[in-house]
């Protein structure tokens, strides 16, 4: 198994990552433009409000696109997710036979736990 | 203001190495430096402007302009991966065009080869990166982010690897002709697909050489290469423009050059029926087959179609591409690919290539930069060149 390189938490991505440790996929939501955004920022990336806040995503997609890197010791799947909510977030397709990968597949979160940081939201087949 | 026409490219040169474990990255870039101007026919103290990127040791252009002790009254190092050096060459002419020197150095030089870079590892340029923490943790590298590009398009466009593979056979074939190409043989559509996967779907066949070496380029302002005894190389056409993630609202069928391309042309007052060859950033061959229905060479979704069947092969296709052997088959130094680019420009324009890929009448070049990555960000620049 890959060992999985801990996130880099600053403070503006802390609560993601404190909520993975809980099992929680977190997104970020925008009071003013009522759309969720992904990688998390304290501005709205859509319509740059500062009125942005938490919330919970219900963890399930669809996959876009992926692909296994098949040339090192481990390989592992890296995907594109498009979540319930309308975002696509990058992660890896985990606990799944890499021969029943393919693109629309329904896969829903588990979190992994990082070299010595915290654990990261990844996807398994729903 | 345009551009049109307010600077010409007047030195070209390309480093023959292409492993240079006994040779220090500032060295390299000296090396480019004197190799262009000597192409140019000037002399460094001629220079008065000067451009690098991230692959110039030291902040900014700080330590380069010290190393090679040029007194220069305009700098830039703007960095936008391999793509940089078409957005210097943009930038340059703009300085031109203001006054703000006479004659532009731009100079590009790496060591990844002898440094075991590869592009199955993660690169990370900055703990402060934004996004970063959202991709480390999952394996983002160079080609797995390139490979979902290519499997998004093979799943809404039916592209087939068999086509992808067309984009590196055709780079073969004009690789064998130049004698300094890390990769001379030439290769055939089984060869592609029976060589290892990397990262599926691209095969070891589909991924640029990692190479050692670099370039640089020369622009001037017209009095200063009318002056000149090298055949003239006017720019007339350059734009830039970027994609990234978008706040997750991905699309990974489409680059920024649909934004970058027709700026371009418009600005050249030229389409893409004109160009006479085009030099397409190749560090994979998705990367070309994407490029090209961006850029308006064929529609959306029929850039598999396009490439196949040696449409790419100067002398038997349509659009010859990469007639040096590309990034593909013969450098990627740096692993930054943009500068190739627009010497081999240089050379067609110049009737300078090798007279089995040289275009016949070559009048119109395109001269693509990619840089960054097509499945996350990414700054795509288009030079258009006219030989006067």
């Amino acid at each position: 198994m890959r060992k999985i390189p801990a996130p880099s938490v600053n403070p503006e991505n802390k609560p993601f990552f404190d909520a993975a440790g809980n099992g929680k996929l977190l997104l970020k939501f925008c009071n003013s433009c009522k759309r969720f955004h992904h990688y998390p920022r304290s501005l709205c990336p859509h319509c740059f409000s500062d009125k942005t806040e938490w919330r919970e995503a219900k963890g399930t997609g669809t996959v876009y696109t992926y692909s296994v890197l098949k040339a090192v010791q481990d390989p592992y799947c890296i995907a594109y997710v498009t979540l319930e909510e309308g975002v696509t977030v990058l992660s890896n397709i985990v606990d799944c036979d890499f021969d029943r990968l393919n693109v629309g597949m329904k896969v829903k979160a588990v979190f992994k736990p990082s070299e010595g940081g915290a654990p990261v939201p990844m996807f398994a087949p729903a | 203001m345009t551009i049109k026409g307010k600077a010409y490219i007047v030195g070209a040169f390309e480093h023959p190495t292409r492993k240079a474990p006994d040779k220090s990255v500032a060295q390299l870039h000296a090396e480019m430096a004197k190799g262009a101007l000597e192409d140019a026919g000037l002399a460094r103290k001629d220079v008065d402007g000067y451009f690098c990127a991230g692959d110039a040791p030291g902040l900014g252009p700080m330590s380069m302009l010290d190393y090679m002790g040029l007194k220069v009254r305009y700098m830039e190092s703007t960095d936008t991966g391999g793509s940089s050096y078409q957005v210097h060459v943009s930038h340059a002419a703009q300085a031109i065009a203001q006054g703000k020197c006479n004659v532009a150095l731009v100079t590009l030089a790496g060591r990844p080869r002898s440094e075991g870079h590869r592009g199955t590892a993660p690169r990370v340029w900055n703990p402060n990166m934004p996004d970063a923490p959202f991709e480390e943790p999952y394996g983002l590298v160079t080609t797995n982010s390139y490979a979902m590009a290519a499997r998004r398009h093979i799943h809404e466009y039916g592209t087939t690897s068999e086509q992808l593979a067309w984009v590196k056979v055709a780079a073969s074939h004009h690789a064998q002709y130049n004698p300094n190409a890390m990769l001379k043989d030439v290769v055939t559509v089984k060869d592609v697909l029976a060589s290892p996967m990397i990262s599926d779907p691209l095969h070891r066949m589909d991924c640029c050489v990692v190479t050692d070496g670099g370039g640089a380029v020369i622009l001037a302002r017209p009095e200063v290469a009318k002056s000149l005894k090298r055949p003239k190389v006017k720019l007339i056409g350059a734009a830039e423009a970027f994609k990234g993630q978008a706040g997750g609202d991905i699309n990974l069928t489409y680059t920024a050059a649909v934004v970058s391309g027709p700026r371009a042309f418009e600005e050249a007052g030229v389409t893409p029926a004109d160009i006479d060859v085009a030099l397409i950033y190749d560090s994979f061959t998705i990367t070309v087959l994407i490029l090209l229905e961006d850029l308006g060479f064929c529609r959306k979704g029929e850039g598999g179609k396009f490439v196949a069947d040696g449409n790419l092969i100067s002398g038997s296709g349509k659009l010859p591409f990469n007639t040096d052997g590309g990034g593909l088959c013969n450098n990627h130094p740096g692993n930054r690919g943009g500068m190739t680019k627009i010497i081999e420009a240089v050379r067609q324009l110049r009737d300078e290539a090798h007279p089995k890929v040289q275009v016949k009448d070559c009048k119109l070049a395109l001269a693509q930069g990619s840089g960054g990555q097509l499945g996350t960000r990414h700054v795509q620049s288009t030079l258009i060149l006219e030989r006067e």
